[in-house]
């Protein structure tokens, strides 16, 4: 990345990060109702690989998905009137926290069923080269659905039909409470398992935003030019618990410390500083990203609750609910 | 064209038929290409669309209705094949809780136009995990559209349909009627979804059917006829949408219901046919209701035990007799 975008980066990651701060704030403050699956700490993954996709490649996710919905797009305002049951919400209060989706900017879902979303990826890549419009499609999943029967018969199917499609693990080592290495037979639980498919894997920085920018774009250039998908593992670790129940007890201070040190968003300032970009610049992007996301929680508080009639709305692709003719 | 046309090589006309008109039309599933299907519903179709239209995959349930999801979602409209209605179990997730679904969870951001096509039922003799009714299953599920033809015809009319929906389908073909034939429907046939057929007239009593269970009570109603009590045949067609007007319309005739079912008893379609009877038609009713269903037993190998838990004609006749005395 040259200074400008990697400038850019680290606003769109501060953003991520204050956006994070400001659901866990809500949901203390009783705003945010059901839970969080929180991604702070995961930013560079979300903004990294975004930086490296074209606009219309899709993009699917998990239940930890705030990230990568910004990181497509939308806007802290829309995922948090979402997280706050408003009419505004991305998904017009239906969907939650879970399931953030901007299918305009081609961020087609975030599915809360682990591994689920792997198959649709490798549909959505097999669509666009029915098409013929060279997208790509790309599915961000945790560690812990590497151990789930849809990861293997996606990573299969993709390879068969050498499809274009990127399966990026976001490996923040602990499938809910529980540490992966303890119920993961490899040590790279993603990684390690795709040579098994036939499928190059590979393993990065997942706080490295430029790392993880300069993976996607290579492996993304070898997807569409036909020579199949790939498997990239992007190491990371989350700020918060698994989710609003979770204080995360049962992770070493050492451990959390170590990562807390590796932070996404003070290696970019590293980055940008070695570069010459300047402190104050640095600031007016912090400054911009707070800003925003203190606008969004006032106007995500001021939207109004969704009409009760929309219960029965959106089932159909006529826009209603009737089970009868 | 022949004069008759088996309800296999429907299947596989009313895909054609879509895979001509719209080039958005792909398949999906395991041996549906050089193999043309394990029952013979996609030969032909390898042939004439090449495998950029017909793909095979590999044994992998979760995949390939995930992917046909994904397509679906893009700009395809895939039609994925299940091959054993039992083996819906190994997508569960998919139909249970993505396809249905996502619509809704999104605020109406996305349509999921699929059909998933899978053989269903008993009577050929292929034991409990392949034999399953389980048009139920989907029932249960807001969010998905559920076809089972009865006919021939039916099945290419309703295939058209199911294609052409914006919604996702489950279209139910019934294994023990792929060799039965009927009259070849007419070009450009499309038969709307949620429209139940009276497919016999008759005064005294309303028999409910949807696919295999359709010949059979017509059979029972031959059978009736000879004792001067005349069944009126429903073939719902659809589970969703459910065409309820034609049945109570055919009740304000009958005054008497008997649903026939070969899904088990035990959370099968008639008891929702039923409430809706209760809630809607009470007043309709000169006699209680009953519904010949499958027993709540897995469905047994022999044909002397298979007998004994799907519906006969003789359980319908049977059954009929007791409300004529109302």
């Amino acid at each position: 990345m040259d200074a400008a975008g990697l400038l850019d980066a680290y606003e769109r990651m501060a953003v991520v990060r204050r956006t994070e701060k400001a659901a866990h704030d809500l949901f203390l403050r009783g705003l945010v109702k059901g839970t969080t699956h929180l991604a702070a700490g995961q930013e560079a993954v979300a903004v990294g690989a975004s930086a490296a996709l074209r606009p219309d490649d899709y993009v699917f996710a998990t239940y930890r998905g705030h990230h990568h919905a910004l990181a497509r797009g939308a806007t802290p305002e829309e995922c948090l009137a979402e997280l706050m049951s408003r009419a505004t919400g991305l998904c017009r209060a239906k969907g939650g926290s879970m399931h953030l989706t901007k299918a305009a900017a081609g961020m087609l879902g975030s599915y809360a069923i682990v591994g689920a979303h792997l198959p649709m990826a490798v549909g959505a890549a097999w669509s666009a080269r029915l098409r013929g419009t060279q997208q790509l499609a790309v599915a961000f999943f945790g560690d812990g659905a590497t151990n789930i029967g849809a990861f293997h018969e996606a990573l299969n199917l993709a390879a068969v039909w050498r499809l274009p499609v990127l399966f990026v693990c976001e490996n923040n080592l602990y499938m809910e409470y529980t540490p992966i290495a303890e119920v993961t037979a490899v040590p790279r639980p993603a990684a390690d398992r795709a040579p098994a498919h036939g499928i190059p894997g590979e393993v990065v920085d997942g706080n490295d935003v430029e790392a993880v920018a300069e993976a996607v774009e290579r492996l993304a250039r070898r997807a569409r030019a036909g020579d199949g998908p790939a498997v990239l593992e992007a190491e990371t670790y989350r700020h918060y618990g698994h989710s609003r129940a979770d204080p995360a007890a049962y992770r070493p201070a050492e451990e959390v410390e170590r990562w807390l040190k590796h932070d996404p968003l003070d290696l970019a300032r590293g980055r940008l500083a070695e570069r010459g970009v300047g402190a104050d610049e640095i600031a007016r992007a912090d400054e911009r990203a707070r800003a925003v996301v203190e606008r969004a929680v006032e106007a995500a508080g001021a939207a109004p609750a969704p009409d009760p009639r929309e219960a029965l709305t959106d089932v159909w692709a006529d826009g209603g609910a009737a089970w009868r003719t | 064209m022949a004069d008759v046309i088996t309800y296999r090589d429907a299947v596989a006309e009313g895909l054609a038929r879509e895979m001509r008109r719209d080039a958005s039309v792909v398949c999906l599933g395991e041996d549906i290409g050089a193999a043309g299907g394990v029952f013979k519903t996609t030969v032909g179709l390898l042939t004439e669309f090449g495998p950029e239209r017909v793909w095979d995959t590999p044994i992998s349930e979760q995949a390939i209705v995930g992917a046909a999801m994904g397509a679906a979602l893009t700009g395809m409209r895939p039609v994925a094949e299940i091959m054993f209605s039992d083996f819906l179990a190994c997508c569960w997730d998919c139909l249970a809780n993505e396809i249905p679904k996502v619509r809704y969870m999104t605020g109406g951001q996305v349509t999921v136009p699929l059909v998933v096509r899978t053989a269903n039922g008993g009577g050929l003799g292929f034991g409990a995990q392949h034999s399953q009714a389980t048009e139920n299953w989907a029932l249960t599920v807001p969010g998905l559209k559920i076809a089972a033809p009865a006919t021939p015809a039916d099945v290419v009319g309703m295939m058209a349909a199911a294609i052409r929906s914006d919604d996702p389908v489950v279209f139910f073909e019934h294994k023990a009627l792929f060799a039965t034939k009927g009259a070849p429907p007419p070009p450009g046939h499309v038969v709307g979804l949620g429209r139940a057929a009276v497919v016999r007239e008759g005064a005294d009593v309303t028999l409910v059917a949807l696919a295999s269970t359709v010949p059979l009570a017509l059979r029972a109603a031959d059978a009736l006829s000879g004792e001067g009590i005349e069944a009126e045949v429903v073939d719902l067609r659809c589970l969703v949408p459910l065409d309820m007007a034609t049945v109570l319309a055919s009740l304000a005739r009958t005054s008497r219901l008997v649903t026939v079912e070969e899904n088990p008893y035990q959370g099968g379609w008639g008891g929702t046919v039923v409430s809706v009877v209760a809630d809607e038609g009470f007043d309709l009713l000169d006699a209680p209701v009953r519904r010949v269903a499958g027993e709540c037993v897995p469905l047994p190998f022999a044909d002397a035990l298979e007998e004994q838990v799907v519906p006969t004609v003789g359980k319908v006749v049977a059954e009929v007799r007791r409300l004529a005395a109302y």
